[in-house]
C-alpha cells in the first residue's frame, strides 16, 4: 500500500486550526507494537504519519480529534475524558471534532467489537501525559527551575515553590518546539480525577435541543436527495424500467440504473433525484420496473430451519476446538440431553434509517455520513472509482445507532454513484421499508448441544453450529470453520469440561448477512448458556452452583458473588421465577439474572433484571450503565418481540408494524453493577446483550416448567 | 402556497399540498431537529406540536397545517431549558439520542397534559416513541423528575 504523506500543516489547515499551536499526535511506526508519541518536530523532520490527536492554542483552547464514530455508546465523552485526564485540563475546556477517515492517520477507525476504548485508552492516556510533559518542561525553561519542581492542574503550569503559574496557552509556542517525551509516568487509579467518574456527556444538551447533526441532517448547498428502488429479492438483477412517470412527478430531476456493491456481489437499483425526500419517493412510487430474480434461489424462512436442523443431524462439521473425547463420552453416559436451540434473523433497524451524502467533484470525492467504519468505506471507494486515498474525504456525523450496519460500504457507494451521475452533492436516503427489507441481517443459527453428567459432574460437551457465515460474504475460504461460533462461551470452561468439542457446519443462503450487536455471541449465547442451565437441572444441581464448580477463576467468582448479592438469588420467593447467564464477548463478562412472575391476567412479566459487567479498567460508569440497560432492551427485542422472516426470497417484515419494537412499557427494572479491578479494558457496547434471553428462558423454566429453545417467542403465550 | 407558522415564524410554503409537515420542516424550512425514523406513524421520532397538541409530521399533509401554529423541538425552549430537556440532561437519557426530539415533544404533552404522571402514566404516555438503544428506564425517571422541576417552578412563581 502506497502512503501518501499529509503534513502536519496540510492536516491542520483541512482541520481549520491554523495559527501557533502545540500539537501532539502518535504514530506507528512500522512493525512496531505499540504507538510512539510525537510532537511537531519529529513530524516535519521525518514526514512520519501522525495520528493526529491533540492540538493546544495560544488561548489555551484544547481539541481533541475522536477517532470513532459516536453512535450512542459515548465514544465522543469518554475518548476526551481519557486525554483530559492525563493532559490536566477541565473537560469543559476541550473541544471534540469527529476525525476525518483515515487508516494512516488514525490506526483502526472501525466503531466494532466495542473497541474504542479498550483498543486505545492506553496510548491515550500516553498522549495526554506526553503533551502535558512537554509543557511543563516549556515552563521550567522559561522560569529556570527544575521541571521538577513544576506540575500541571486544570490547564496550567505552577511551579510548586513560588506558585508562579502559566496558562497553557502561554507555553504553546516553547513547548511546540520540543521533543515529546521518550516516556511518562501514568497516574494510578486513585489519582484519577476524570477516569471513573459517571461524568455527564458533552452530547446530551445537543440531543436535547435538535442541534445534534446526523446524517440526515447535514445540507450542502445546491443538494439534491436520492432514493432508490433496489431488487426486492436482495441479490437480483435489474432487466428493464420505465422512468416516464417517475419523471412526471413535480421535484423529479433524473432517474437512472445504478449498481452498489455488497461484499463481492452487486445489488442493482433504480436511483431517483429529486429536490425534496419526498418527491424523491413520490418519484420512485412512480416507477415501472422489471426485475431478473433468475440464477438464484429464493428462500423461505422455514426451509432454512428445516435445513439447518437437517444438517445438525447428520452433519459433523468443521472443528473450531476439540479436546478430549466428548462423543466416546457421549455414547456410554447414562444421563445425557441432546437439543436443538435456534434463534432468527434480525435487522439492526436503527433509529436512523441509513443515509449518506456525497460530492463527486472532478479533484474530489467527498462523503458525509453516519458512517461506522470510516477507512472501509476509503477504501472501498478508492477501489471502486480508482482514486487515490487523498481525493477520498471521509467525514463523520452523529450516529442515530449503528448496531454494526452502518459499519457496511453500500450506502455511500451509493452516494458516490449518484452525485457522479448529477454532479451535485446528493444525499441518498433509504426509507425504513429500504432499510428493513434489504438487509444484511444477523444471521438465524441453530445449534445441536449434546452433553454428558456422570456423578453429578459435567463431562462432555459438544456442540454444533450451523448458519450463515458473515465472513462468506467478505470473501473467506469456505473450507474453514467459522472460529467465531465459539464466541461467548467462556474460556475457563475449557479448562473444567475437559471433553468438548466445537464445531461449524457450513451452511449457505442468498441472503446477506452482516455483524449485528455483539455479533456471534447474540446468538451462540442463547445455545452456550441455556445448555449450561439445562445440564445442572440434568444434575440436579442448582443453575448457579454448577456453574461455581466450572467457572473456578477469582474473576468469575467474584462476579458470582456479586450476582448472588444482589439478586437476592439464595432468597426467591414462591411464585418467582428466577434465572440467569453468564457470557463474555470482547474482553468482558457480564452475568445477568432475570426475575419473572406471572401476573393476574395470567400473563408473564419480567420484574426486574440484575447485570454485573466486569470489563476491567473503565472510563465512565453510567455511560456503562445506559450501554447495558440499552443492550438488555435490545435482546428484549430480539427474544420476544421481532425477527426477520422470507418468504419466496422475499423479507416479509417492512416497518415497524409488522417488526415490532419492545417500547417503554416492555422496559423491565434493571439494575447495573461494575466490578472494579485493575485488569484491561474490556469493551462496554456490546457484552450486556448476550445472556439476556438464556437468562429470560431459564427464569419462564423456573416459574412454569416450560422450556423454550427457540427465538423468538411470545411472552403472553408463555 | 400554504401559510404556516413554526416555532413562532411564519413561513410560506410552496410545494404538493399532500408533502408531509415533516419533510416541509426538513427539507424546505431547514429544521433537522424533527426525525424521520417510519413514516408511518410508528415511532414517534417526527412528533411536534400542531397548537400545542402532539402530532405525527409524517403523516400529517401540509395541507392539514395552513395558517397553524407548529413547534418543533427547536422551539420548544429558547435555552434547552424546558423541564423536559433539564430532565433529560440531569438523568444522562440520550444514547445515540436520534429518538429524543419526539421523546422530549411527547413528554412535554405528557406533563402538559398529567402534571403528576406515575410510571403507568408515564408508559402509556410514551408508548407511540419507539428508542432502539433503549433508553427507556431513563425517560421514566426523567419525566418524574421533570414533574418535580414543574411542581417546583410552579410554587415559586
Ligand atoms: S417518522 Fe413519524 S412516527 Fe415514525
Ligand atoms: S437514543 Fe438511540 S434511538 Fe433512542
Amino acid at each position: 500500500m502506497s502512503v501518501s504523506n499529509i503534513s502536519r500543516r496540510n492536516f491542520l489547515r483541512a482541520a481549520g486550526l491554523t495559527g501557533t499551536a502545540l500539537f501532539v499526535g502518535l504514530y506507528f511506526p512500522a512493525n512496531a507494537e505499540e504507538a510512539k508519541v510525537a510532537g511537531a518536530d519529529a513530524v516535519e523532520a521525518t514526514d512520519i504519519e501522525l495520528n493526529a490527536w491533540v492540538h493546544i492554542d495560544t488561548d489555551g483552547k484544547v481539541t481533541i480529534f475522536s477517532h470513532r464514530a459516536e453512535m450512542g455508546q459515548g465514544a465522543y465523552q469518554s475518548v476526551p475524558q481519557i486525554v483530559a485526564e492525563e493532559l490536566e485540563v477541565n473537560l469543559e475546556d476541550i473541544n471534540i471534532r469527529f476525525a476525518q477517515g483515515d487508516r494512516q492517520k488514525y490506526g483502526n477507525q472501525v466503531t466494532g467489537g466495542s473497541s474504542t476504548i479498550r483498543g486505545s485508552y492506553k496510548n491515550l492516556l500516553k498522549l495526554g501525559a506526553s503533551a502535558r510533559e512537554m509543557l511543563i518542561a516549556a515552563a521550567a525553561a522559561k522560569w529556570t527551575v527544575p521541571a521538577s519542581e513544576c506540575y500541571a492542574e486544570a490547564g496550567h503550569v505552577i511551579h510548586r515553590p513560588s506558585a508562579k503559574k502559566f496558562h497553557y496557552g502561554e507555553l504553546v509556542e516553547a513547548a511546540s518546539k520540543l521533543s515529546a517525551p521518550k516516556d511518562v509516568v501514568l497516574k494510578k487509579r486513585p489519582e484519577y480525577k476524570l477516569i471513573g467518574k459517571p461524568l455527564k456527556r458533552q452530547d446530551t444538551p445537543l440531543k436535547t435541543n435538535g442541534s445534534a447533526v446526523f446524517g440526515l441532517d447535514f445540507k450542502l448547498p445546491g443538494m439534491l436527495y436520492a432514493v432508490v428502488e433496489r431488487n426486492p429479492r436482495l441479490r437480483g438483477k435489474l432487466k428493464s424500467f420505465d422512468a416516464t412517470a417517475a419523471l412526471k412527478v413535480p421535484g423529479v430531476k433524473k432517474v437512472f440504473k445504478i449498481q452498489t456493491g455488497v461484499f463481492q456481489t452487486f445489488r442493482d437499483g433504480v436511483a431517483v433525484v429529486a429536490d425534496s425526500t419526498w418527491s424523491a419517493m413520490q418519484g420512485r412510487k412512480a416507477l415501472i420496473i422489471e426485475w431478473d430474480d433468475s440464477g438464484f434461489e429464493h428462500i423461505s424462512t422455514d426451509e432454512i430451519y428445516h435445513r439447518q436442523s437437517e444438517l445438525l443431524k447428520t452433519e459433523e462439521g468443521l472443528s473450531v476446538r476439540k479436546q478430549g473425547d466428548p462423543d466416546t463420552l457421549l455414547n456410554s453416559a447414562a444421563q445425557k440431553l441432546d437439543v436443538i436451540y435456534e434463534t432468527p434473523y434480525q435487522s439492526h433497524s436503527a433509529m436512523e434509517p441509513l443515509n449518506c451524502i456525497a460530492y463527486y467533484q472532478p479533484d474530489k470525492l467527498e462523503i458525509w455520513g453516519p458512517i461506522q467504519a470510516p477507512e472501509w468505506v476509503q477504501d472501498f471507494i478508492c477501489t471502486q472509482f480508482k482514486l487515490p486515498r487523498e481525493k477520498v474525504v471521509i467525514n463523520m456525523t452523529f450516529l442515530g445507532g449503528g448496531f454494526g450496519r452502518k459499519a457496511f460500504m453500500d450506502y455511500p457507494h451509493e452516494a458516490c454513484l449518484i452525485s457522479k451521475e448529477t454532479g451535485t452533492p446528493v444525499q441518498v436516503v433509504w426509507t425504513r421499508e429500504d432499510d428493513m427489507t434489504q438487509g444484511p441481517y444477523r444471521a438465524g443459527i441453530s445449534y445441536r448441544c449434546q452433553g454428558a453428567i456422570k456423578d453429578g459432574q459435567f463431562i462432555a460437551f459438544k456442540l454444533k453450529a450451523a448458519g450463515q457465515n458473515i465472513y462468506h460474504w467478505m470473501g473467506a475460504p469456505k473450507t474453514q470453520p467459522n472460529r467465531s461460533i465459539s464466541e461467548g462461551f467462556l474460556a475457563p470452561y475449557y479448562k473444567s469440561i475437559k471433553d468438548l468439542s466445537i464445531a461449524d457446519i457450513p451452511f449457505e443462503t442468498p441472503i446477506p448477512n452482516v455483524w449485528w450487536r455483539s455479533v456471534y455471541a447474540s446468538t451462540n449465547g442463547f445455545a452456550y448458556e441455556s445448555f449450561m442451565n439445562e445440564m445442572a437441572h440434568l444434575a440436579g444441581k442448582d443453575p448457579l452452583d454448577f456453574r461455581r464448580e466450572y467457572l473456578k477463576e477469582e474473576r468469575e467468582q467474584k462476579l458470582m458473588d456479586k450476582m448472588e448479592e444482589l439478586s437476592g438469588w439464595k432468597n426467591r420467593k414462591k411464585g418467582e421465577g428466577f434465572g440467569l447467564a453468564i457470557t463474555e464477548c470482547f474482553s468482558t463478562t457480564v452475568g445477568q439474572v432475570v426475575k419473572v412472575s406471572r401476573k393476574s391476567d395470567g400473563k408473564i412479566s419480567i420484574d426486574k433484571v440484575w447485570a454485573v459487567m466486569d470489563c476491567g479498567w473503565y472510563v465512565n460508569p453510567d455511560i456503562i450503565h445506559a450501554q447495558v440497560e440499552g443492550s438488555i432492551l435490545m435482546a428484549l427485542g430480539a427474544a420476544t418481540k421481532h425477527e426477520i422472516t422470507f418468504k419466496d426470497g422475499l423479507v416479509e417484515q417492512r416497518n415497524f408494524y409488522n417488526y415490532i419494537m419492545p417500547r417503554i412499557n416492555d422496559m423491565p427494572e434493571v439494575a447495573v453493577h461494575v466490578m472494579d479491578n485493575d485488569e484491561n479494558a474490556g469493551g462496554v457496547g456490546e457484552p450486556g446483550l448476550p445472556p439476556f434471553a438464556p437468562a429470560l428462558t431459564e427464569a419462564i423454566f423456573d416459574l412454569t416448567g416450560k422450556r423454550i429453545r427457540k427465538l423468538p417467542f411470545k411472552l403472553d403465550e408463555v | 402556497m400554504t401559510n404556516i407558522t413554526v416555532n413562532g415564524k411564519q413561513h410560506q410554503i410552496d410545494a404538493d399540498p399532500n408533502m408531509p409537515l415533516l419533510w416541509v420542516i426538513r427539507d424546505i424550512i431547514g429544521l433537522t431537529g424533527t426525525k424521520y425514523g417510519c413514516g408511518v406513524a410508528q415511532c414517534g421520532a417526527c412528533v411536534v406540536h400542531l397548537n400545542g397538541e402532539a402530532v405525527r409530521s409524517c403523516v400529517t399533509k401540509l395541507s392539514r397545517v395552513q395558517a397553524q401554529q407548529v413547534v418543533t423541538i427547536e422551539g420548544l425552549s429558547a435555552n434547552n431549558d424546558h423541564p423536559v430537556q433539564l430532565a433529560w440532561n440531569e438523568e444522562q437519557v440520550p444514547q445515540c439520542g436520534y429518538c429524543h426530539s419526539g421523546q422530549i415533544m411527547s413528554a412535554a404533552v405528557l406533563l402538559r397534559e398529567n402534571p403528576n404522571p406515575n410510571d403507568a402514566d408515564i408508559d402509556a404516555g410514551m408508548a407511540g416513541n419507539i428508542c432502539r438503544c433503549g433508553t427507556y428506564q431513563r425517560i421514566r425517571k426523567a419525566i418524574h423528575s421533570a414533574a418535580e422541576m414543574q411542581r417546583k417552578g410552579g410554587a415559586s412563581k
